[in-house]
């Protein structure tokens, strides 16, 4: 559990890391909190020779509200989203979502740039974003651009990202006031990632699913977001056969490895609970 | 007298002696980072060792490459089995009479095994070399399942075995057995299973599990040349032990191997043995003439150095219809992994399990162990038990609530029914063992009137019936467990380690202004000796336990001991240590004859010094004494005041407990609420309530950690899919239940101070009770046995196979 060898910069601009990147290649890589990547480097699965770390770019942290989005820099760390009276706000799954995340420890240093960068389908973050809508802004050699969270992930650690280029920050349309949201994770300890986690926004009008997006975390390779399973409960004041149905909906787009968390058969059946749960709880919250 | 004359209460309070809820005096430097810890030894010119270790499970190790390694910049040398074979250590012996390699000869023989040892001028470059070393396998056939070891076509894992048909413990049945150990009368047994009235049989598993200390395992050696002195620093539960191990393998005079063990982060078992570790790491210092640190990491920990448990024993009991015991019939299958390197002493190839009677008086018994090897790692040590007592204790603990649901009774009348009763102690059981005290029944009631445990299977009734309405998802659950341990190891007429017998020592030396150092053969790695070893003085001398300083750990200046493990130190030790106080205390009543200007026999002890019996003005203090010790001892006395004791124990101690469990599951995901846990301990006489219970509070959570998930699992090609703490449960303080501790005092009648050992119990006890738990759960649904560990998932499946979830 030691790492290989690797130089260290620590550019102070966007722009220095941007360059820094593109002149490094193929074996540099940014380093954000480091609690996905040293780790792998601990154990050798990664080995890059150089680390461009971010912590100097001020550009890339804050939290800020323009209009109808809010606007999160990529280094914001989950400790910081825990304790920002504008997510509570406005994006309180977020901070359910965040307190879920490993202990404090980590929280302190990870980052939210980092964990939907990653590309690991353990991470909590991404299908929040794609439930939420959110759009990444990415910096690098040839210019800047925006993906939709949903279009980002493409396989276990392979995202739209391409070699050289920085998320720079998630940009998230504010859902309507009122809206219910629910994150259920089911972990068999504090640290440990989720066995399933479902995450829930929707909106009820006159007791009546009226808007639904359901996400699923560690179900896939890849983040998921249960479109089948959402527009069945929509219309519907969640009884218990619509929930069945929605899990079921879920369960058939699931794909999760077995693991010590469990056989694939149980992961696609908690992965159902944690949906039924979810949508329970949010709906409980929407006014 | 005047007003400022302390009262007896005051005196007494101020030794801060027996029965004193002491803080910790460790915890000062340990809270405080201060602690000093192997890898804190940093000595000039250390060179820093780590293992090529190999992915396959079994496999030849066709060549060893290490040229590329060399070139890698600090990369010193590349030490492998041929390297050792020059001073004949390729191979070192274990406790157990078996042979193990210390880096691989010709073959693996589980996955992570050391295969070479690369020294380098720092760590990075020490771990740089080991990926540039290149080395050949040829794949073999691997044997994981314990039960296939025996199979005639199953693969040779020991060539260097082969042909052997004896081993350290008899005859071996097949090239893959290590022995068969036979305990008890089998025609008496057989006669009471003939005519038994009712019966069960059930195959009981105890997974392999990890001891996993915080702190790994852990050396620096350095070899002075010029002196032919070797000095160690070692994370060693037992340092004389290695000393003497060193010294015989190595061809060392003893008077020139110096063994340290500093401060250690935990030991429960993990640190009793010798691993390849220790001899690369000497050897290396011996070749390089450098000091050699190796620091094992945690991956290396759980796959390398030793496992517990993985016991696998098929119970019988035999009872008549009024649910009263007649017949044990236990048949163990031992999994020992490639090498026997349990740490148990060495008459004793599968520890004290025949203890697996239990707490009940069965009047026949018959035990047959067999261990085999597979293709894991080596071990077997006693995670923070007896020798394989915790096995014993799951084992009958287990089968008392299968005969239990069998009869349809109650587990804790069936319990109260089969109790060895107090009149019954000196007990004899039928497997060999005396039990010195013990008073179950007024345990066993003071758990059940404190829980209120009738209304609890009211509510649990309730319960069910609600589950069968299909009005809650959830189940509810008791886990009743009643232990005996054995613990004290122990009397030099059953217990010895490589021919030492098993005693230990303490040796105290008074100075003149009433303080004084006291040393002991064993070593703290967290229990609190410096405060408890100390409170036993402070009792026995009258001098305040504040003013005697503890030293542990150093084989040059402490008595020779047998170490700390199996819940021995206060048995063996504490005793040592009273008897030790003992010889001070006369020594010191004659000095205050002579001062006080009376026969001895006019003296009697007054908590903190001697009185002239009816003259209570008369008296002379403790510290008064210290001082006369050094200047006016009576004439033809020596002058000073030390003592040494070795004591070797004339039986072991039996502490008991009774634990209860209360436990919810959710049968959709399997997830379990641990709603109450009561833990009564009777370890007879308590030197430090405080301690106890931290010692309680600890064994319970690695007792909680173990029934609910934490496990060593290899897949069926031999890798380790366990091995991080992502996999393998270690809960923190999120997940674990809270302590309810309690506590009856059944003094030992033989020991000097009347203590058992603690700080096993609740490992011993706790998992039983946790396991019971989810059993008992279960069982109204049909179940008579769900294997350990009760992980969330396995709880799902134990529901969907009763069909409790579609
Ligand atoms: C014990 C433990 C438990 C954990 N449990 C959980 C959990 O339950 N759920 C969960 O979601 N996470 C968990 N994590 C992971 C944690 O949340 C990480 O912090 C997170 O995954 C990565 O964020 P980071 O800032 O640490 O990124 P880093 O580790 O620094 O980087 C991760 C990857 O993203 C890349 N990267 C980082 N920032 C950028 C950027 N701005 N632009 C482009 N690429 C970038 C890096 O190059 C690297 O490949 C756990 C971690 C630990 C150590």
């Amino acid at each position: 559990m030691i790492p290989g060898p690797f130089s260290y910069h620590r550019p102070a601009s966007l722009a220095d890391a941007v360059k820094l990147l593109a002149d490094l290649g193929d074996d540099a890589r940014p380093l954000a909190g480091g609690h996905s990547l040293v780790p792998m480097m601990k154990l050798r699965l990664a080995t890059p020779a150089h680390l461009v770390d971010l912590h100097d770019v001020a550009d890339l942290k804050g939290i800020r509200h323009y209009g109808s989005t809010i606007v999160i820099g990529a280094m914001t760390t989950q400790h910081e989203l825990l304790v920002s009276g504008e997510i509570r706000q406005s994006l309180p799954i977020l901070q359910e979502a965040a307190a879920l995340i490993a202990d404090p420890q980590v929280r302190y240093r990870g980052t939210i740039g980092g964990n939907v960068a990653n590309g690991d389908p353990g991470n909590d973050m991404p299908a929040l974003m794609m439930v939420l809508g959110a759009n990444f802004r990415l910096s690098g050699p040839g210019g800047e651009r925006e993906v939709a969270a949903s279009e980002f992930y493409q396989g276990a650690y392979f995202t739209a990202l391409e070699p050289g280029e920085i998320l720079t920050s998630i940009s998230i349309p504010v859902p309507p006031a009122g809206h219910g949201y629910a994150y259920e994770k089911l972990k068999r300890k504090v640290g440990d990632y989720a066995t399933a986690a479902a995450a829930v926004v929707l909106t009820m009008a006159g007791g009546k699913v009226a808007t639904c997006a359901i996400g699923l975390t560690n179900l896939h390779e890849t983040p998921l977001l249960a479109t089948d399973a959402a527009n069945a409960v929509i219309g519907t004041s969640l009884d218990a056969a619509t929930l069945k149905q929605a899990a079921a909906a879920a369960e058939a787009i699931m794909a999760p490895a077995a693991d010590t968390r469990g056989p694939v058969e149980y992961r696609k059946h908690v992965g159902g609970i944690m949906v039924m749960r979810a949508l329970q709880r949010a709906a409980g919250r929407a006014v | 007298m005047n007003d400022m004359t302390p009262t007896r209460e005051q005196r007494t309070a101020a030794l801060e002696g027996m029965g004193c809820k002491r803080k910790r005096v460790e915890d000062i430097r340990f809270t405080q980072g201060k602690g000093n810890y192997v890898d804190d030894v940093k000595l000039p010119g250390m060179l820093h060792g780590d293992f090529v270790r190999s992915p396959h499970a079994h496999a030849r190790v066709k060549a060893i490459k290490a040229d590329e390694a060399l070139k890698v910049p600090g990369v010193l040398a590349v030490i492998t089995a041929e390297t050792l074979k020059t001073v004949n250590l390729a191979w070192m012996p274990t406790l157990a009479g078996d042979v193990q390699m210390v880096l691989a000869d010709g073959k693996v023989l589980f996955q992570n095994q050391e295969v070479a040892f690369v020294v380098a001028t720092d760590r990075y470059a020490a771990d740089d070399g080991i990926n540039k070393v290149e080395v050949e396998y040829e794949p073999l056939p691997p044997l994981i399942d314990p039960f296939k070891a025996m199979d005639h076509n199953a693969p040779v894992l020991r060539e260097d075995l082969a042909d052997k048909t004896t081993g350290a413990h008899g005859p071996r049945k097949h090239h893959n057995h290590i022995f068969e150990w036979t305990v008890g009368d089998k025609d008496l047994t057989d006669a009471a299973f003939r005519k038994a009235e009712v019966t069960i049989k059930e195959m009981i598993s105890y997974h392999r599990t990890h001891p996993s200390p915080l702190e790994t395992c852990q050396c620096v050696c350095s070899f002075d040349k010029v002196k032919g002195e070797l000095t160690i620093w070692g994370t060693f539960q037992a340092p004389h032990v290695i000393r003497t191990v060193v010294s015989l393998i190595a061809k060392l005079p003893e008077q020139k191997i110096h063994v340290i063990a500093p401060d250690i982060g935990g030991g429960f078992g993990n640190k009793v043995g010798a691993y390849p570790g220790y001899i690369c790491a000497a050897v290396a210092s011996i070749v390089t003439g450098k000091p050699v640190k190796w620091v094992e990491d945690r991956i290396e920990n759980l796959t390398a150095t030793s496992f517990a448990r993985d016991y696998h024993m098929t119970t019988e009991v035999a009872a008549t219809k009024e649910g009263k015991v007649t017949g044990l019939r236990v048949h163990v299958l031992a999994d020992h992994g490639a090498f026997d390197a349990c740490a148990d002493p060495s008459k004793w190839p599968a520890g004290f399990f025949n203890i697996v009677t239990g707490s009940y008086d069965f009047p026949t018994a018959h035990l047959v162990v067999d261990g085999v090897y597979t293709n894991k790692a080596p071990g077997g040590v006693a995670y923070r038990c007896s020798f394989r007592v915790t096995e014993a204790a799951y084992c009958i603990e287990r089968a008392m609530d299968i005969l239990a649901q069998k009869l349809g009774m109650d587990p804790a009348e069936l319990r109260l029914k089969n109790f060895i009763k107090p009149e019954q102690f000196p007990y004899h059981s039928a497997l060999g063992w005396e039990y010195d005290s013990g008073d179950y029944h007024t345990a066993m009631r003071k758990m059940m009137e404190t829980t209120d445990y009738a209304a609890l299977r009211k509510e649990q009734a309730s319960r069910r019936a609600a589950f069968k309405r299909g009005e809650t998802r959830e189940i509810m659950g008791l886990g009743v467990s009643f232990f005996t341990e054995i613990v004290g190891a122990g009397p030099s007429k059953n217990c010895d380690i490589l021919g030492i017998a098993m005693f230990d020592s303490c040796e105290i030396r008074m100075h003149p202004t009433g303080a004084g150092i006291a040393r002991m053969g064993t070593k703290s790695q967290g229990q609190g000796h410096e405060t408890t070893w100390a409170q036993i003085i402070a009792t026995e001398i009258g001098i305040p336990a504040d003013n005697i300083q503890v030293e542990e750990g150093n084989t040059d200046t402490a008595p020779y001991g047998l170490g700390t493990y199996g819940s021995r130190s206060t048995p063996v030790a504490g005793a040592a240590i009273a008897m030790a106080a003992r010889k001070i205390k006369a020594k010191a009543q004659m000095i205050a004859a002579y001062k006080l200007e009376v026969h001895e026999d006019d003296l009697e002890f007054d908590i903190d010094g001697f009185r002239v019996k009816g003259l209570p003005e008369k008296f002379m203090s403790m510290k008064d004494i210290c001082w006369a010790a050094y200047n006016s001892v009576p004439p033809g006395m020596e002058p000073g005041l030390e003592a040494v004791s070795y004591y070797d124990p004339p039986n072991m101690t039996y502490p008991f407990g009774a634990y209860l469990c209360v436990m919810d599951i959710d049968v959709d995901t399997g997830v379990y609420k641990v709603r109450r846990f009561y833990a009564l301990d009777d370890c007879g006489t308590r030197i430090n309530p405080m301690i106890i219970e931290g010692q309680v509070h600890g064994g319970l959570t690695e007792a909680f950690a173990i029934a609910m998930g934490q496990e060593i699992r290899y897949d069926d090609t031999g890798n380790v899919v366990t091995g991080s703490f992502m996999d393998f449960f270690m809960p923190t303080a999120v997940e674990t239940p809270h302590w309810e501790t309690d506590f009856t005092v059944t003094p030992s009648p033989h020991h000097p101070i009347g203590a058992k050992g603690v700080g096993e119990s609740p490992n011993v006890g706790g998992v039983p009770a946790f396991s019971n738990a989810v059993n008992d759960a279960f069982s109204f649904l049909g179940s008579t046995h769900i294997q350990m560990p009760h992980d969330f998932w396995r709880n799902w499946k134990a529901a969907k196979n009763l069909g409790a979830v579609a």
